[in-house]
């Protein structure tokens, strides 16, 4: 008898780790695949280009715990972990400056494609889902889709800052209905940056860089400089990006459009400012005066090298671009020379916003009032923004620190310091004519059709202007 | 002395045993097949699910993006089955031969890659295709006289890079499959075909082919499905699920864009299911064209 019973627990035990192999078999692998795929993303993906991500080479699932104790506890999530740092040191200040308000919190950083998957898994579950999320201004749409069900309005958590932020910036981040509900970290002001150091040994000054109002100008002095240096093979004055609609953003800024007609509107990427920067870069393109981006943009791997090996001497990017000199280009120091954008016709808009992170408040937190009050608190005050500007590098959006000289020439911050001008001089010079192109539903689409192919088929393979914008146009109303 | 006899009873000792598969296949195939189906006629939003017929299948049949994602798969598809099945089968041959010294170190080497997380081989092959001139694929260029070339952005070398992916980490284990059917092949038959006068060609083509039919076709259906689903390899290739051109987007690559990035789960169903669909058509046709349903088979 006890043999027959022992043989049947052996089974039994046989049974029931068999079953919890299969189980967890199939419920591991292909977690452990995803986050390895986000991680390799965030260094090298598109999306992470358009904002901040590719300084997140966080380790996965890096997790920390800081505050008071006693204080209500929180759980924020982000795919830079110098974000989540940024977070902890506002929070200490948070919880001196309101001892009976004081919070503790998680602080996870997860790969960027993971991050954000999980986040609007939770949300739609209903549960699960941080108190606080940083959301890459890319995924924005998705996260939006449902506004106040899944998130917390800001409007009344910023009203003692709110005077002092570059409107066109908060608007980029507002929902459907009119409600704020992202705060962002900068403006991401697209400027030009000039290789001073090589320009000046082809006897072009910084008097002619100055000089420059329109495209038809900047064309004219990159083809002064090649014909200085003698037009050597793999030397441009710039390149153009085909995994990248930067430079689409800044044509439209500049005459006022926007390809995604806003949240009533249709999308029209057909646009007059549109056809007309790309038919200028796809002539730059045959004429020698630019190369495509190795690698589709400047803010990959490729384009860092691109740039250190001098074979492009300007580039128009947003100003968080700077950060990747300090990380990637150091020995690139005291070279760069940073300068408005040319335009079309003189007298338009010559910047527009690009990029960045909105940090969102979910309807799931267990205080969304004091969740959202420490949110502004970190990244509209100007305790905050200073700490943004000195640790992370960004053009901050409080537009009362930019003429700040205390804040805005600060001889210990390593950005005022790198650049042979201060890059607010810049920014105060073009307050306000800094665009907004509105990321909504059909954003995703435009980028994604543009990125793989439209760009492609006309900086790469030759394919025209107007072709190209019909057949791109085919694929986003199909998804209208 | 009820479980005793429940226990021993000859009836439930075999659904006992299969109780784990069972539960597992209904847990991790059945349910989500089940939901994929109910899931592509419905549009998955933010306030719940919404029945909306045929609408995303309506849309799949309009949207260019699929069809070109189909065309990849499919061709990637055809490329494997031309690669992967007489190359491996020639070399487990070898392998089974006199004709190799050291067999095991070879056998390791071939399969070691398939040992390998195809995230970190991926992401090497993807600097390895670099169109930058550092990349390695470019430094050859460069030894042999050419100008750098831009591998992953032209439809042509794009596959070629993807194949070759495929080829470095599927070969060794084709071999094995392939191995491990020679080994059923009874030695007594190359025995009495060398009395009978044949040479090598004529025993590989009348024995070893014939014999190792159950394991080709194993091969040839593993391998169509594998290839129509291929993802991680161009993921990584290509640093995420976009390419130039879209010459690196796959059926499930296309599926994870849709039901994962976008959040778009209804029309990612009727992706995964059209997948499904072809898979099964592909598969069964190959399989009733080879006879394996056939009874004198069995």
């Amino acid at each position: 008898m006890k043999k027959k019973l022992l043989s049947a627990l052996l089974s039994a035990a046989m049974v029931a780790t068999m079953l919890t192999g299969c189980g967890s078999g199939n419920a591991d692998a292909p977690a452990a695949d995803g986050a390895a795929a986000g991680t390799e993303e965030t260094a090298g993906g598109e999306d992470a280009a358009e904002g901040e991500g590719a300084e997140g080479e966080a380790e996965a699932d890096a997790v920390t715990t800081v505050g008071d104790p006693n204080g209500t506890h929180m759980e924020m999530w982000s795919f830079v972990e110098a974000h989540n740092t940024f977070y902890a040191g506002m929070l200490e200040k948070w919880n001196e400056a309101n001892p009976d308000r004081t919070i503790e919190i998680t602080f996870t950083t997860y790969p960027y494609a993971d991050m954000h998957t999980k986040l609007l898994t939770s949300l739609t579950a209903g549960t699960g889902a941080p108190d606080l999320c940083d959301v890459e201004m890319g995924q924005v749409p998705n996260v939006y889709e449902g506004v106040d069900t899944w998130l917390y309005p800001l409007d009344d958590a910023m009203a003692p800052y709110a005077g002092d932020m570059l409107t066109s910036r908060l608007d980029a981040y507002k929902g459907s209905d009119g409600k704020q509900y992202g705060a962002p970290f900068h403006v991401g002001a697209t400027v030009m940056y000039y290789n001073m150091a090589v320009l000046e040994e082809a006897g072009i000054t910084q008097a002619d860089v100055d000089a420059v109002v329109t495209w038809d100008d900047y064309a004219e002095l990159g083809e002064k400089y090649l014909d200085a240096i003698g037009r050597p093979e793999g030397k441009y004055w710039t390149s153009v990006d085909t995994a990248g609609v930067d430079w689409q953003w800044i044509a439209m800024a500049e005459y006022g459009e926007d390809w995604t007609g806003g949240f009533d509107g249709e999308a029209n990427v057909q646009l007059e400012s549109v056809k007309k920067m790309l038919t200028m870069e796809q002539e730059w393109v045959n004429s020698g005066l630019a190369q495509v981006s190795p690698d589709g943009h400047v803010d990959l791997e490729a384009g860092f090298q691109n740039i250190l090996d001098h074979n492009i001497v300007s580039f128009p990017k947003a100003m968080w671009y700077m950060s990747r000199f300090i990380n990637y280009m150091p020995e690139e120091k005291g070279n760069w020379y940073i300068a408005k954008c040319p335009v079309f016709e003189a007298g338009q808009n010559c910047s527009v916003g690009i990029g960045g992170t909105g940090t969102v408040v979910t309807r799931q937190s267990s205080d969304p009032a004091l969740a959202a009050d420490f949110l502004c608190y970190a990244k509209m005050s100007p305790e905050g923004e200073t700490v943004i500007w000195n640790d992370l590098g960004f053009d901050v959006c409080n537009t009362a620190l930019w003429s700040d000289e205390a804040f805005a020439h600060d001889e210990s911050n390593q950005y005022n310091t790198f650049f042979r001008n201060y890059p607010y001089d810049v920014l105060n010079d073009i307050k306000d004519q800094i665009g907004t192109i509105m990321t909504v539903k059909i954003s995703p689409t435009i980028n994604e059709q543009f990125c793989n192919v439209t760009l492609n088929d006309i900086l790469e393979n030759g394919v025209d202007v107007e072709e190209a914008l019909q057949a791109a146009q085919d694929v986003v109303s199909l998804e209208q | 002395m009820k479980i005793k006899k429940f226990l021993y009873s000859q009836k439930v000792a075999p659904y006992v045993f299969v109780l784990p598969f069972i539960l597992s296949f209904a847990l991790f195939w059945i349910y989500p097949l089940c939901s994929t189906i109910m899931m592509s006629f419905q549009d998955v939003g933010p306030a719940g699910a919404e029945w909306v017929g045929l609408k995303n299948f309506s849309k799949l049949l309009k949207d260019t993006v699929f069809h070109t994602a189909i065309k990849n798969s499919m061709q990637y598809m055809l490329w494997t089955l031309v690669l992967l099945i007489p190359f491996p089968m020639a070399f487990a041959v070898l392998m089974d031969s006199r004709l190799v010294k050291a067999k095991g170190v070879w056998k390791a080497f071939l399969y070691l890659p398939a040992l390998t997380s195809v995230v970190i081989s991926g992401t090497l092959f993807r600097l390895m295709f670099s169109e930058y001139k550092t990349g390695q694929m470019n430094v050859i260029m460069a030894a042999l006289g050419f100008g750098t070339f831009k591998w992953l952005k032209v439809k042509a070398t794009g596959l070629m890079a993807l194949l070759i992916v495929c080829c470095w980490r599927w070969t060794g284990v084709n071999m094995l499959y392939f191995l491990s059917g020679l080994k059923a092949i009874d030695g007594a038959l190359y025995e009495s075909a060398e009395i009978d006068g044949a040479n090598a060609w004529q025993k590989f083509r009348y024995i070893t082919i014939p014999l190792l039919k159950p394991t080709t076709i194993y091969v040839l259906t593993i391998s169509v499905y594998a290839g129509l689903s291929m993802f991680m390899e161009s993921y990584m290739l290509w640093a995420g699920p976009d390419s130039p051109n879209n010459i690196g987007l796959t059926i499930v690559g296309y599926l994870y864009k849709r039901g994962i990035t976008k959040n778009q789960l209804g029309y990612g169903s009727a992706v995964g299911l059209v997948l499904l669909v072809m898979a099964l058509i592909i598969n069964i046709v190959q399989l009733v064209l080879n006879g394996t349903f056939k009874k004198e088979e069995r």
